[in-house]
């Protein structure tokens, strides 16, 4: 077992855990944010750069400081390890630059998009970045496409993650869709707009943190923070069959995965349920889903209070219980 | 037992003298007071014939605004309908199809939009979070109607009319740092 320390907190983890799983150990704002990385994908990370932290001291052996910041999500902890997240002024810094850097290329197109209000990127600006930019050159633009019938891709919107990617490679038997090009021109595409057929491509859109690839069934249908996120479950038989189906009285205006609070798939759900039961007699719902009172879904959504935080009043307004 | 107030009286009922019980006086002393204020300044005008002066700011019906180029500009983003405190606002959206460019500005709009005047408060907040600046409160008033039905404005009410010569100034509702932001040439919108 490896002693790490991270932003003062201590924790034992074991050999060949990474910096931001150990940081997900402690739980609570020493986590560093992820765009890329996913844990359930194999090999996902390292490419947005959001999670950069500062080693303090390398090991106990060599206490001497990394020379440089660090990806966490993708750095293996060492023992007597001593992480720096939001306590370093410097990985703050970074990290506005690293947002500038995701904007520099994404549409100011909020407005229009679906997946304002649950988007990661959004988030991620809001907490860390700045409000001006400092580029004056256009953005580059791509004309939206289909991923079969029914995904849609906005390339303007995306940020490279691979996210994507690495579900087609992993989820899928047949890979039919990666990065072409490189650089600055890099973009998703799929092999001569061959339609992506696997029971489970959906998933792309869950994984996306931004809003490139979205949901055709659920295009420009409603905004997120009107509709009520519920847990709802099916007797499927190609997947869990556990869902969230977000709901706008009676009707079901479209079903997602379930995510944790790190906005990561609790499991992967199939075609059938996400695109084809919008009936809400194909359901059973189970009840209202947990959304953390800072989102913006939460308003009118009102769910049964944990009993801890009856309990606790005080702890319950610090902090939200998760 | 003490008083709680200073201004309470304590009624007697002792008998009134014989200029008390004719009340001359007393009517009297009221027309001098109702003749008195015939010949003060009034404090009604005539409405409408009349109307007083409004501040540039008053908040008034909403108007959905059309861009230069008399596109709409509301996205149906619902960003005005969650900032909404009354829950007055209402909304459907579409997407855009080919061939529509020259009436909607985005490649979403709102096919249904729709303000219960009966719910709202007129406090301005749907303006304050409009990402595209095309909801504003104007300086008209809204009417009252017979029928509960006939408040709830559609976009054939607040969506303001295509000819440029009836356009709805609300220039001086925006603040000097938004029209400083839009003269902003770094954003491509400017340019």
């Amino acid at each position: 077992m490896f002693k790490v320390t991270i932003d003062n907190q201590q924790v034992d983890v074991e050999e060949g855990t990474t910096i931001l799983q150990a940081a997900r150990m402690i739980g609570g704002k020493v986590v560093p944010p992820a765009m890329c990385y996913y844990s359930k994908l194999r090999g996902s990370g390292g490419k947005c750069r959001t999670c950069l932290v500062k080693v303090a001291q390398s090991s106990a052996k060599d206490p001497r400081p990394m020379p440089k910041l660090v990806a966490s999500c993708s750095t293996p902890v060492q023992d007597g390890m001593v992480v720096q997240n939001l306590t370093s002024p410097e990985v703050v810094e970074a990290r506005k630059a690293i947002v500038e850097f995701l904007l520099l290329n994404h549409p100011l197109d909020c407005p229009v998009c679906d997946q304002a209000g649950e988007c990661d990127l959004q988030d991620l600006s809001f907490r860390y970045g700045m409000e001006e930019t400092g580029s004056e050159e256009d953005r580059r633009e791509f004309p939206v496409t289909d991923i079969g019938d029914k995904i849609k891709l906005h390339m303007n919107r995306c940020i490279l993650c691979y996210r994507c990617v690495y579900t087609a490679d992993q989820l899928t038997d047949k890979r039919l869709h990666g990065v072409l090009y490189r650089g600055d021109v890099s973009e998703i595409g799929t092999f001569i707009q061959q339609a992506v057929t696997n029971n489970f491509s959906g998933n792309m859109i869950d994984v996306c943190p931004v809003g490139a690839l979205t949901d055709k069934t659920f295009r420009f249908k409603s905004r997120v923070w009107f509709l009520n996120p519920m847990n709802a479950h099916r007797d499927c038989p190609s997947c869990s069959g556990n869902v969230t189906a977000w709901m706008f009285g009676n009707e079901i205006y479209r079903v997602t995965g379930r995510k944790n609070q790190y906005g990561e798939l609790e499991e992967f759900i199939c075609n059938e349920c996400r695109f084809e039961k919008k009936d809400p007699g194909d359901w059973v719902i189970e009840g209202p889903r947990h959304i953390k009172r800072q989102s913006v879904i939460s308003a009118n959504h009102y769910e049964r209070m944990k009993k801890q935080s009856v309990i606790k009043p005080i702890e319950g307004i610090m902090e939200d219980p998760e | 037992m003490t008083n709680l107030t200073s201004r309470s009286k304590i009624v007697s009922n002792k008998k009134m003298t014989f200029w008390e019980r004719i009340y001359l006086p007393a009517i009297l002393g009221g027309l001098r007071i109702t003749f008195g204020h015939l010949f003060r300044k009034k404090t009604t005008v005539q409405y409408p014939e009349v109307q007083r002066e409004f501040s540039d700011i008053y908040r008034g019906k909403h108007v959905l605004k059309r861009d230069d180029e008399g596109r709409e500009r509301c996205t149906a983003c619902g960003l005005c309908a969650v900032a909404c405190p009354a829950e007055a606002i209402t909304m459907v959206a579409a997407e855009r199809k080919p061939g529509e460019e020259n009436l909607y500005r985005e490649e979403k709009y709102a096919v249904v939009y729709e303000i219960n005047m009966l719910r709202c408060i007129f406090c301005g907040d749907c303006e304050e979070a409009c990402p595209k600046e095309a909801i504003f409160l104007t300086k008209e008033i809204v009417h009252s109607e017979y029928h509960r039905d006939e408040l709830i404005y559609g976009k054939d009410v607040l969506v303001e009319p295509m000819d440029p010569a009836k356009r709805i100034d609300v220039s001086k509702r925006q603040t000097p740092e938004v029209l400083a932001f839009k003269q902003n040439k770094k954003f491509k919108h400017n340019r």
